[in-house]
């Protein structure tokens, strides 16, 4: 985020056209224009005056009357209850009907008996952030400078007659963290010309050379060190100009010398460092990597634990800054540094990036440094400080710097073929257009014969190959006035594969048989393992970790799809939805070996509490294990899987072990399905039972791609029977249609239950179950005496077999 | 009295005693009362005999009309009884049809489905296919090919889960380019679009840690910009509406150079601006830009023959837009109240 005060940024660049204008343009160039501030905007009748007499009120000990002059007029009385003025101070006064930021209205008024005739405002009360302001004035009376004319309007004597825009820059534009970065792209926009800041500044007293000495022993880490010594400084407030536009962007005012650091780093982007040059041992800097084990204390007064891999600027006597990142409190400049030496230096940004992170600490100057700032500006940013501080009368500059400069930044040269831009583009970009727009940007563009040859400005580090100058060029060509086009070329035909089609199928299933489709996160708390009551030595329980979580509730990746089901089912019922049935289809992760990516597994799960929609004329099916089981018959069998088959599960922690079954073609498991054991139902606070399934997405697919064919419809008629028969309730009914099938002869095509009956006739713990089978030949009609003989084979069979006896 | 006298008289009572039957059993008696064996008339034919043999014909034409007569009349009469019986029975079955209907359960999809299937089926129809990659993936794939180097600053633009050193969730589906320029490569076109799970370290109103997007590449041997910004108005325009304008911005991404970033036209306001635009009249849905050339020699290409433009969205913020949602957590709430309006 760059905030660039518009007054500020008028000093390198003539702006003709309207704010909203001017923002509009620099958004479509690529510096996008998050917001425009106007802070001023609604503060009338504020103006400043001068406190000429304070006098105790006569019936409030906290209250005070100060007769204020405007500098014109009458005087005003206007009571207060700040404590920070004094006689003489120069503060923004109210008067009354002047509107203060927020809208407030100042009329005059009797306070404790004595009428007040305006007030005296803070700062904030102007619609200052009090963060960027000196702590004494962020709540107090705002206490201008003493000289400042009387009868003022307000906001031109504090900076609030001005617009700032607030800058989202990517992190490829490091080079418009800086006021006069910005007004080059507005220059070039605009096709004004860019004037930069002086940074003449007359030296006086002995060299530099002698006092200082700068030693790089890491150039790859540091390819540049320019210092400069600054004498007889003294410290004290800055200019109310440079406070006001420190705080329009962002940066809180100090004190002379820190805020000209400031500055000149917005202004030029390039970070500056002051030491006090009288705590430094010899005037002696050594840029080196930190030892083993050293430690500083840094300027926000923590000690710092400091690893080889750091940069650190060193005298003779150990660290005194981290490199780029933060200054040390043993050099730091106080109000009692008489001497000063600044560093401009060119670190490099991984080091930067790697140290500021390890550290935990990011400041305006590392993020800076981070994204690479203009290696050949160090020089002429500590001229513009020394030019500054003369300008500020703070202090004298010793003429000359000391200049290390070991690792010399060579400017790149990229080659441009002008049929490359059409050809990247898609549109022809006249030749001189394309020249003029890089010269525009400070590029120099030399034609040799047909290709370009562009010098990349030293301030562009994000500029390398042809297709960064096809941005350039794009961006202020342009992006809109670029045509709509459709690729020429082979034809492809799109489609989604067998897999894929899959999955659209089971999703338009499930929703079909009337389940709500959710999508839940793919990470869990380790706590699931253990309210799906996994067993300690389920591979369930090996799970993937996140490193650096968000919290403990999102910390492995799940291995099931259930339990986030079940807490949705949970959520449900707490917002009283207790019949619902829901599915997810998604990734479980199954870790493999070191340096494995892990196996990501795609599953169908889906669950079901309370019962189906009912209504005046039908009852609600129940949400139990048959209405889940008749749910995966229905998906199976829309996905043409045939041969699948179930069995008993009672060993998966999550169901409830009568109640459970695996499904399987094969040697293959579908999956599992049934109702939810009651200890985690228990444990997901759910009210009632909940029937579930979970099914392998990868089997699932594997089986289901197999082609239907026709079958010829039946020419002749088929003959139906039914078969009551009394059997054990502990015979499972799918052993009773296998002897069924099995013994019913060839023409046996269809055996269907379709009743049960318990009590009555039928003798405790046995059960009547009613079949009907549908005997069929595709040749002729089968004849009763046939299919009677059938029949006695079939009874015989389950007599036999089961004891089962016959129900007439 | 004569029997012509006769025959007129049982036409007469006939007709009376039909009007008055009330119901198919009356009729039936009345029929047999005339016409049956025993019936009057009948018996007046049989008396026939008795007549002289000038008389015969006269007399007998005469009852034939009177048997003819009787008989239309017994038709009409059967006819009327059994429309007004019918309509009494259909009056009486009459239901009070402003009952419910019978309570099917239908399910939804769940919005991001929904609207995923949507950008997948419009990029199917322009030829793209579908391909997927890994949740979990190697800090490779997620960054350094997508010209992301280790301590790049644009890794600020991501914050990342990390399972290990080298292996994350990844932050974006860009890491599926790669993959798939990598099987496919030296082979053209390559023509892909890649939905799916995406996460961040992020949570709060407009921010969730696991989202969805969409990404889109093609590789090919002239594509353009212009390509870019061809197939990217035929998206918005099938996806939001043929009235729905474009626009792009210039952006940054490390693997794609020129970068963009699009707008469309607001939906809400037509482009005059409102709430949900921020007053700009533009809503951002996506990011795109030229294949970077060293994305595209990192996964197999010559980047001085072959051009490729990429692009990635998020299925959210899209959604979001489409049904005008304010929250984006709603979305993994998953409460039935919410996911029933879909």
């Amino acid at each position: 985020m760059m905030r660039v005060s518009l007054k500020w940024l008028r000093d390198y660049v003539d702006i003709t056209i309207p704010v909203r204008e001017l923002a509009d343009r620099l958004t479509m160039a690529g510096l996008a224009v998050e917001g425009v501030e106007s802070p001023g905007e609604g503060i009338e009748k504020v103006y400043s005056g001068k406190i000429l007499q304070i006098s105790p009120h006569p019936n409030a000990d906290r209250l005070t009357i100060c007769r204020v002059t405007l500098g014109q007029g009458e005087d005003l009385n206007i009571v207060t209850g700040a404590t920070n003025v004094r006689e003489g101070h120069v503060v923004p006064v109210a008067v009354e009907g002047a509107r203060l930021a927020g809208g407030l209205v100042i009329k005059k008024s009797k306070l404790r008996g004595v009428e007040s005739r305006g007030m005296l405002c803070s700062g904030q009360e102007l619609g200052l952030d009090t963060s960027v302001m000196p702590s004494d004035q962020a709540h107090g009376i705002m206490l201008l400078d003493p000289s400042t004319p009387l009868g003022l309007d307000i906001k031109g004597v504090i900076g609030l007659d001005d617009t700032i825009l607030d800058l989202e820059l990517t992190p490829n534009r490091g080079d418009c963290l800086s006021m006069v970065g910005v007004a080059r792209e507005v220059a070039a926009l605009l096709g004004e010309r860019l004037s930069l800041p002086d940074t003449s500044a007359v030296g006086s007293g002995l060299e530099i050379e002698g006092m200082a000495r700068v030693d790089i022993i890491d150039p790859g880490l540091c390819s540049r060190y320019v210092a400069r010594l600054f004498r007889n400084i003294k410290i004290g407030p800055s200019p109310a100009w440079m406070q006001d536009r420190l705080r329009a962007a962002g940066i809180r005012p100090i004190s002379n010398l820190v805020d000209i650091t400031n500055y000149v780093m917005i202004e030029l982007g390039q970070p500056l460092h002051a030491f006090d040059y009288d705590t430094l041992k010899d005037g002696h800097i050594i840029v080196r990597r930190a030892e083993k084990g050293e430690k500083m204390v840094t300027l926000d007064g923590s000690e710092r634990n400091l690893s080889e891999d750091m940069l650190v600027i060193a005298d003779p006597g150990g660290p005194v800054a981290v490199a780029g990142v933060m200054g040390g409190l043993a050099t730091e400049v106080t109000e009692k540094t008489v001497n000063v030496l600044l560093e401009s230096a060119h670190f490099n940004p991984v080091s930067i990036r790697r140290t500021a992170r390890s550290l935990g600490m990011r400041s305006e100057a590392s993020s800076r440094f981070e994204k690479g700032v203009d290696p050949v500006a160090c020089l002429r940013a500590a001229d513009r400080a020394a030019r500054l501080l003369l300008e500020l009368g703070a202090g004298e500059v010793a003429p000359g710097a000391v200049d290390s400069y070991p690792v010399r930044s060579v400017p790149k040269t990229v080659v441009l073929k002008p049929g490359r831009v059409e050809h990247v583009l898609g549109v022809e970009v006249p030749g001189q257009e394309i020249v003029s727009i890089l010269r525009s940007l400070e590029f120099t563009v030399n034609d040799s014969g047909g290709e370009l040859l562009v010098t990349v400005p030293s301030h562009r580090q994000d500029v390398f190959l042809e297709e960064d100058l096809i941005e350039e060029i794009a961006r202020m060509h342009g992006y809109n006035r670029i045509p709509y086009t459709l690729p020429a070329g082979s034809g492809t035909i799109g489609a989604r594969t067998p897999r894929q089609s899959l999955e659209v199928g089971v999703k338009d299933t499930m929703t079909s048989l009337g389940f709500y489709e959710t999508v839940t996160y793919s990470f869990t708390a380790p706590s699931t393992l253990d309210r799906a009551g996994l067993p300690p030595d389920s591979p369930l329980r090996n799970v993937l970790r996140l490193q650096n979580p968000l919290s403990e509730e999102q910390s492995i990746m799940r291995t099931l799809l259930l339990p986030g089901l079940l807490e949705v089912l949970q959520r449900n019922a707490s917002r009283r939805t207790t019949d619902l049935a829901l599915f997810e289809t998604g990734r479980i992760f199954l870790p493999s070996g070191d340096g494995q990516l892990p196996l990501e597994k795609q599953v169908l799960a889906a669950a079901a509490m309370g019962s189906a929609p009912s209504g005046w004329n039908r009852a609600g099916q129940p949400h139990d294990f048959y209405y889940m089981k008749g749910v995966l018959e229905a998906l199976l069998d829309r996905l043409g899987l045939r041969g699948y088959s179930f069995a008993k599960e009672s060993g998966h922690s999550l169901f409830h072990p009568g109640k459970a079954a695996r499904v399987t073609v094969g040697e293959a498991v579908i999956g599992v399905l049934g109702e939810i054991h009651p200890d985690v139902l228990e444990n997901y606070s759910l009210p009632q039972s909940v029937s579930a399934m979970e099914v392998d997405f990868e089997v699932l697919a594997e089986l289901s791609g197999r082609p239907r064919k026709y079958r010829p419809l039946p020419k002749f008629p088929g003959i139906e029977r039914d078969l009551s028969l009394v059997v054990k309730k502990e015979i499972p009914a799918q052993d009773i249609t296998r002897t069924i099938r099995k013994s019913g002869g060839q023409y046996l095509q269809e055996v269907r239950l379709f009743d049960i009956y318990h009590g009555g006739q039928v003798p405790a713990g046995c059960q009547s179950m009613a079949f009907s089978l549908k005997f069929q030949a595709e040749d002729r009609t089968l004849t009763d005496q046939e299919v009677n003989g059938w029949m006695t084979t079939v009874s015989e069979a389950l007599a036999g077999q089961f004891g089962a006896g016959l129900r007439s | 009295m004569g029997l012509e006298e006769k025959l007129q008289q049982i036409q007469a009572r006939a007709l009376e005693d039909m009007s008055s039957a009330g119901s198919l059993e009356d009729l039936n008696e009345v029929r047999i009362r005339y016409l049956g064996k025993k019936g009057e008339l009948t018996g007046v034919l049989r008396g026939m005999a008795a007549l002289s043999s000038e008389e015969r014909p006269r007399i007998g034409q005469i009852a034939n009309r009177v048997r003819e007569e009787i008989e239309a009349r017994l038709e009409g009469r059967l006819s009327q009884l059994k429309d007004s019986l019918r309509e009494k029975r259909l009056s009486a079955e009459t239901i009070d049809i402003t009952l419910p209907g019978t309570v099917f359960g239908t399910g939804n999809l769940h919005p991001l489905t929904t609207v995923t299937r949507q950008i997948e089926d419009i990029f199917l129809g322009l030829g793209f296919s579908i391909a997927e990659g890994p949740e979990v993936e190697m800090d490779y794939y997620n960054f350094e090919a997508l010209n992301l180097p280790k301590e790049h600053p644009a890794r600020d633009m991501q914050d990342t889960f990390f399972i290990t050193p080298e292996t994350l969730l990844r932050t974006q589906t860009s890491p599926v380019q790669v993959r798939t320029m990598e099987k496919t490569a030296p082979s053209l076109p390559v023509k892909i679009i890649a939905p799916g799970r995406v996460y961040r370290r992020d949570d709060d109103a407009t921010h969730s840690p696991m989202f969805h997007q969409i990404e889109g590449l093609m590789v090919d041997k002239r594509i353009t910009f212009a390509d870019l910004r061809g197939v990217l108005q035929v998206f918005a325009e099938k996806m939001f509406g043929p009235e729905t304008k474009s626009r792009f911005r210039p952006s940054y991404f490390p693997f794609t150079e020129p970068s963009a970033e699009v707008d469309i036209s607001c939906g809400m306001c037509g482009g005059e601006g409102c709430r949900v635009c921020s007053h700009t009249g533009w809503l951002e849905i996506l990011g795109c830009g030229m294949v970077h050339p060293r994305v595209l020699e990192m996964s197999g290409y010559n980047s001085s023959d072959v051009t490729g433009f990429a692009f990635g969205m998020g299925v959210e913020r899209i959604t979001m837009l489409k049904y005008n949602l304010d929250d984006m957590r709603l979305l993994f709430d998953n409460d039935v109240r919410f996911l029933a309006q879909f």
